[in-house]
């Protein structure tokens, strides 16, 4: 299956507050240990839910390149 | 989708603030907001009360979001800061020491002060409620106790109305030391950004402007 052509990337400020996790349609992101939230690459479609929830504004969205 | 029992937790949150303005001695159920994440946190390294036990965030979420109380404004950098969560949780935990110090005073013989204060500055009268069944001291942490929660309250729902919905979790003195317990459960985990890859962690850095 073809990535999306975004993706959306968390910053190191990230509080794992979790508001992320619950807007996620693909279930792409998470958080991890407790400490900041992480994107699944592979599942993320880049559609931006997380980053307009973030309390924190710490996510945003970007063309992947690569790896990213 | 079939909503789970926790995410009804923001009407514990309302029960509070009910039994509370009913009874001040209803504000000793609070407790449970404080302990919980904590034990949550030291216990399962995670931050699991935050993510999805916190009634507190339910109710800013509802107000916020589906009441549309909130403008969905990017809060100022300041807020998200490590100094400034850090600082912030440092001085609540200072005026919560500083209330458990006048319990202490009572307890040990000075007169009730049956007030609440509200962002550590306005008192109010709060002398209509009976309290005389238990000790002064009892009653004493009730009163200090539902202050730090009335405060943190207000600031929730003043960051609420000028930034996003749950503006206030990016500073909870709850939130800040869960995640540090966590950070130094887990200090043996690379957590340099928020990719699953460790490449390309420069693209992290740009999420954060």
């Amino acid at each position: 299956m073809a990535q999306a052509a975004k993706i959306a990337l968390v910053g190191r400020e990230c509080v794992a507050c979790g508001c992320c996790e619950k807007v996620c349609p693909k279930n792409a992101i998470y958080v991890r240990s407790g400490v900041i939230a992480q994107v699944d690459g592979e599942k993320c479609v880049g559609c931006g839910r997380c980053a307009k929830i973030c309390p924190a504004a710490v996510i945003s969205v970007a063309q992947r390149e690569g790896d990213i | 989708m079939k909503k789970k029992w926790y995410e009804y937790l923001w009407l514990a949150e309302a029960l509070y603030w009910i039994l509370g303005l009913c009874n001040i001695l209803f504000a000793w159920l609070g407790m449970l907001f404080f302990a919980i994440p904590l034990v949550m946190a030291v216990a399962g390294g995670d931050k699991a009360y935050c993510n999805r036990y916190c009634g507190r965030g339910q109710l800013l979420e509802l107000l916020g979001s589906k009441l549309k109380l909130s403008p969905g404004r990017r809060p100022p950098e300041f807020l998200r800061s490590r100094w400034f969560r850090c600082g912030f949780l440092a001085f609540f935990m200072t005026m919560f020491g500083l209330m458990l110090f006048s319990t202490y005073q009572v307890f040990a013989g000075a007169p009730l002060r049956q007030s609440v204060t509200l962002l550590w500055t306005f008192r109010l009268p709060w002398e209509w409620v009976r309290v005389d069944m238990v000790s002064p001291w009892i009653a004493q942490f009730a009163f200090g106790f539902f202050s730090v929660m009335m405060t943190s309250t207000v600031l929730g729902l003043l960051t609420m109305v000028l930034f996003r919905p749950r503006s206030w979790c990016v500073y909870c003195p709850m939130g800040t030391m869960t995640q540090e317990i966590c950070r130094l459960k887990h200090r043996k985990e690379d957590f340099c950004c928020g990719r699953e890859s460790k490449k390309n962690c420069r693209a992290s850095e740009i999420a954060g402007k």
